[in-house]
């Protein structure tokens, strides 16, 4: 019973936290919203029995992946949404498709959802399991994952850094002060200021 | 135990936990300032009560009132709240802290412990990535080119130096076997220290965990000579106590982490009668984390400060490729004395 009252506690700040994120106009209360969506997953999470996946979720999600977000909003000085004149298109076949589309989803899950419901503990959560899942039956994936990330973390590097320093264009060869003087430049953190002109 | 006795006892444990945290915290910057003076060759705060004891009292009692000014320029609602998000992350992380060992007082016995949850470390580390929040929006929500930089830039620090944090730990997980705070100072008795196993984990906690709580030699975003105040400048009052208190609880439970992981918590010499047995490994534990916070000031007032660039090339370029050395390292060795 206690658990039914969590669950949906816990669903109703994870809709409100949506919808907030989409209805705010200012981009730094969209990304707050966002954190308590990541957070009242970590707390579902939590009422499967899934603690080290609720860990994980807060530890990356909500205090890794938002504070680059937040950061990245707070750099650009990303300022409140502009309202662009709507499409009437888009409500017209919009609105109803949305609606056409609930009705669907609520039908199939009403009429083929009976499936019951999981007690805590009757699925493996433990750290020690998903260690063991992990690194025995799911290795293949695993790291064939970690080499995605790395193909994303190059991909980054790559796209964040100065064209002068891969591409070398014989244009700017003869510009004295570009790329190799100002390798030690203090990181663009400091230097942009508040979103002030990405000079090159 | 029936539910109510649960509940009461551990109210009780509760209560008794976060008030002898927020006196620490009050007294920790007694410490500070007794260290810092003699260290400087002065003598610090002599005047009010012995020894100057009773300084904290008298600045809880000016923060009280001072006047709390809020600027018409801020963004309001992250204003008010960033220092209660640093001070609410600050302090829920002492709640898995344990700190002595199972007290036996009959149906009413229990662990000295407010809570022993299965994932003790990883709910201390979700919570101080948590604590970057405070520090950011306070930044953010002062609308001022000062705070706005110190924000960014301590942001940015503590989520980098949180990775090398993360990974020192886990040389200590694969040697206790477990992500309980409890279960990891219980693989570290008869002498059995972490500190012998891990003296590379150790070294690159300490400084990842100096970074995180944004101590000297770390400490360039409030540096008081570069940014004004940095993140707090705009911040008077109660709400500069709270990000001021946020900042030592912070370093407390560094201090604790440290103890617990790497020099044995509460254990040390227990002997005599039971009500002494129950004692001593609190008072063990609460000597090994007054030494940690004293390494803590003593630091800060012998080291220069790092430049921003400095303190960051120093963290991803040299404490994160040695924490993964020495997880494979750990590893390696663990699996073939096996």
């Amino acid at each position: 019973m206690f658990h039914i009252i969590l669950f949906f506690f816990f669903g109703a700040i994870c809709m409100a936290g949506a919808i907030n994120l989409l209805v705010q106009s200012h981009p730094i209360n969209s990304a707050l919203s966002l954190i308590t969506v990541m957070a009242a997953l970590a707390g579902e999470y939590l009422l499967l029995g899934a603690e080290f996946v609720a860990a994980v979720q807060v530890i990356v999600y909500a205090g890794a992946v938002m504070v680059l977000f937040v950061i990245t909003i707070m750099l650009l000085n990303a300022g409140k949404e502009e309202h662009t004149k709507g499409s009437r298109v888009a409500i017209l076949i919009g609105v109803p498709g949305v609606l056409i589309a609930a009705v669907l989803v609520t039908w199939t899950l009403v009429s083929r959802g009976q499936t019951g419901s999981v007690a805590i503990g009757a699925l493996p959560g433990s750290p020690q399991e998903i260690a063991r899942l992990l690194f025995h039956e799911f290795l293949l994936p695993f790291e064939v994952t970690s080499v995605l990330i790395l193909i994303a973390i190059m991909g980054a590097v790559v796209l964040a850094s100065r064209p002068e320093a891969i591409a070398h264009h014989p244009a700017k060869a003869d510009q004295p002060d570009s790329a190799p003087s100002k390798r030690k430049d203090a990181p663009q953190l400091v230097a942009s200021g508040v979103g002030s002109g990405k000079e090159r | 135990m029936s539910i109510t006795t649960f509940v009461i006892i551990s109210l009780i444990k509760s209560i008794a936990v976060i008030f002898v945290l927020l006196t620490a915290v009050a007294y920790s910057v007694w410490l500070e300032r007794k260290v810092s003076a003699h260290i400087q060759n002065r003598w610090g705060p002599t005047r009010v009560g012995p020894f100057g004891l009773l300084q904290p009292l008298a600045d809880g009692v000016k923060f009280i009132f001072k006047e709390d000014l809020t600027q018409p320029h801020v963004y309001k609602p992250l204003y008010i709240a960033a220092p209660m998000i640093a001070m609410v992350f600050a302090i829920t992380s002492i709640s898995v802290i344990p700190f002595g060992n199972y007290v036996d007082f009959g149906p009413w016995g229990t662990y000295l412990q407010i809570t022993d949850l299965n994932i003790g470390l990883l709910v201390v580390l979700g919570i101080t990535s948590m604590g970057v929040y405070g520090v950011a929006l306070a930044g953010w929500a002062s609308n001022n080119k000062y705070s706005l930089l110190g924000g960014l830039r301590a942001s940015a620090q503590m989520i980098s130096y949180e990775v090398s944090l993360g990974l020192s730990l886990v040389g200590v997980l694969i040697i206790a076997g477990s992500l309980s705070l409890r279960d990891i100072v219980d693989a570290q008795r008869h002498l059995h220290w972490n500190i012998l196993f891990q003296p590379v984990a150790f070294f690159i906690y300490l400084i990842s965990a100096y970074a995180e709580t944004n101590r000297t030699p770390f400490d360039l975003p409030e540096a008081e000579s570069e940014l004004v105040a940095g993140y707090h400048t705009e911040y008077s009052a109660m709400k500069f106590a709270m990000f001021f208190m946020a900042e030592y609880a912070n370093m407390v439970t560094v201090a604790c982490l440290a103890t617990l992981l790497f020099f044995g918590g509460w254990l040390g010499p227990v002997f005599g009668p039971p009500i002494l047995q129950a004692i001593l490994p609190v008072i063990w534990f609460c000597l090994k984390v007054f030494f940690f916070m004293f390494l803590y000031v003593w630091v800060r007032w012998t080291l220069p400060r790092f430049r921003y660039d400095q303190l960051m090339a120093f963290g991803w370029k040299f404490l994160l490729p040695l924490a993964i050395a020495n997880i494979v390292v750990t590893a390696l060795i663990v699996a073939w004395r096996a």
